[in-house]
């Protein structure tokens, strides 16, 4: 299935779509936010932002300047070269650069300087797991600099929050990060939480929570409940739009877990900034592409 | 929302004050971390002009060049104004900056800054990229092009209702302070 680079054309067109096109359920999130704000620039900035989102999709544009970190899900039948799709995605990512979909975003850490074309080392991140269906399904968000500098992982209990080892300790640390995430992140947000795991299972746990449609429920009841109940509670804190005050901080939160050692419960939170660009693509076993939303 | 003329005078300036929305018209410059450092080193003669009663934009903005020769901002948001922290202040009084452009706010140094020398801080929607390039229509010069790359250059901009928020003002009020301690406040009761 799939010679080298045959993927490529593919992978391009789903970093066009990710960085132009913001998915509709975020749409319609932050157009909801718009009419619970009636006035003030929590409003202007809500308006200022949907403006945006429709001049990048009607110009194929990108929807902010920083076009984030590519992180990539991919599920791929038996048999598959993991090897080649990395290749076909690397290629596409520059390919992307070389079309302006993203920003040359990869800055050698030692040297300073830019790689130039959109790809470096760990740039894009792509994870691979292989599945029984006879299909391959690429999933990719875009996670932007400034959000991502505002995601934390909190290690429990933590006396000064009063946050022991259970899900009020959980709720507790995830108010205290939106408080000192304030508008950093370019809110409203969403925020994608993994409850467990280590530092290094966890951070990728919590992002892939950013894939979950906006208005989905956790199949667990506690967790559907502490979302919901995170989402009206991180709406009360008046941070608002970009932190100007207003009922908008948050579009939603997603929360997983994942088991973990006797000695560690850690509260990892990413925070995905408005601009919440995501995308998937399936791609079927004699090669025919079905996008998804 | 009141049209605001660059450059711009410190009376109106000082009639500024946090939650206004202006939009700006006129000539700018940007300027992130490699120019504030070198404004700094020594005063530079040759972009001073350029920032006399007028404001410096915190943008690593996408750059296409023209085949004669001509830029045009493709991409240009606000980026993060706090790692200019150390230096805004002292950068707006030698230079006479009546304002800042960028996101997040900035710190207490900055400003009493602004109280001090007449000016202001105005927050960008942040990730407003395409918004906020159709508000640049013309690229004018650019310094440092060489020595900085494109995010990092001066690039003097001409801006037609460009639109920001007054978060800071030049009388000691700032949105970004009220807006955490009011947070703040609610966190505390949300734990209790
Ligand atoms: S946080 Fe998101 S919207 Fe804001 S500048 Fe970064 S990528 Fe763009």
């Amino acid at each position: 299935m799939g010679d080298a680079g045959s993927y490529t054309e593919t992978f391009v067109e789903l970093i066009r779509r990710a960085s132009t096109e913001l998915p509709e359920d975020v749409v319609a999130a932050i157009e909801e936010g718009r009419e619970a704000e009636n006035e003030g620039l929590a409003s202007i900035a809500l308006g200022t932002i949907l403006n945006n989102i429709e001049l990048a999709r009607s110009d194929s544009a990108p929807i902010c300047q920083d076009t984030g970190t590519p992180v990539v899900w991919i599920h791929y039948p038996s048999g598959v070269s993991t090897r080649g799709l990395r290749a076909d995605f690397e290629s596409a990512v520059r390919e992307a650069t070389a079309r302006r979909y993203l920003r040359p975003n990869a800055v050698d850490t030692l040297t300073g300087s830019n790689t130039g074309d959109g790809s470096g080392r760990g740039i894009p991140f792509l994870h691979f797991e292989e599945w029984d269906e006879p299909r391959i399904e690429v999933r990719m968000i875009l996670k932007g600099g400034g959000s991502e500098n505002v995601g934390s992982q909190y290690k429990l209990p933590d006396g000064k929050l009063g946050a022991g080892r259970d899900l009020e300790g959980v709720r507790r640390a995830v108010l205290d990060a939106v408080v000192a995430a304030q508008g950093m992140g370019c809110a409203p947000g969403v925020l994608g939480v993994c409850i467990g795991g280590d530092r290094v299972s966890a951070f990728e746990e919590s992002k892939r929570q950013l894939l979950r449609p906006l208005k989905d429920t956790s199949p667990v009841p506690e967790l559907a409940e502490l979302e919901e109940r995170l989402l009206r509670e991180g709406n009360e804190l008046g941070i608002g739009p970009m932190g100007f005050g207003g009922k908008t901080t948050l579009l939603a939160v997603k929360i997983g877990f994942l088991d973990r050692l006797p000695a560690c419960y850690f509260v990892t939170i990413s925070y995905m900034c408005w601009a919440d660009r995501k995308a998937a693509v399936s791609i079927a076993e004699g090669g025919d592409v079905t996008w998804l939303s | 929302m009141a049209e605001l003329k660059l450059p711009v005078s410190e009376e109106t300036i000082r009639g500024l004050e946090v939650g206004d929305f202006v939009e700006l018209s006129g000539r700018m410059i940007t300027g992130r971390d490699a120019a504030h450092t070198w404004l700094m080193q020594e005063f530079r003669e040759e972009v001073a002009p350029f920032m006399k009663d007028s404001v410096i934009y915190h943008c690593g903005p996408v750059v296409a060049e023209n085949d004669d020769g001509t830029y045009d901002f493709v991409a240009a948001g606000p980026t993060t104004s706090i790692r200019e922290e150390p230096y805004q202040a002292d950068v707006i009084g030698r230079y006479g900056l009546r304002g800042v452009i960028g996101k997040g706010g900035m710190g207490a140094k900055t400003l009493a800054g602004l109280g001090e020398h007449g000016a202001v801080y105005l927050h960008a929607v942040g990730g407003a990229a395409q918004v906020l390039a159709r508000a640049i229509p013309r690229v004018e010069r650019v310094f440092m092009l060489e020595e900085f790359g494109v995010p990092e250059a001066m690039w003097v901009i001409e801006v037609e209702r460009f639109p920001v928020m007054v978060t800071m003002d030049s009388h000691g009020g700032s949105l970004h302070d009220e807006v955490r301690e009011h947070s703040q406040a609610k966190l505390k009761e949300l734990l209790k």
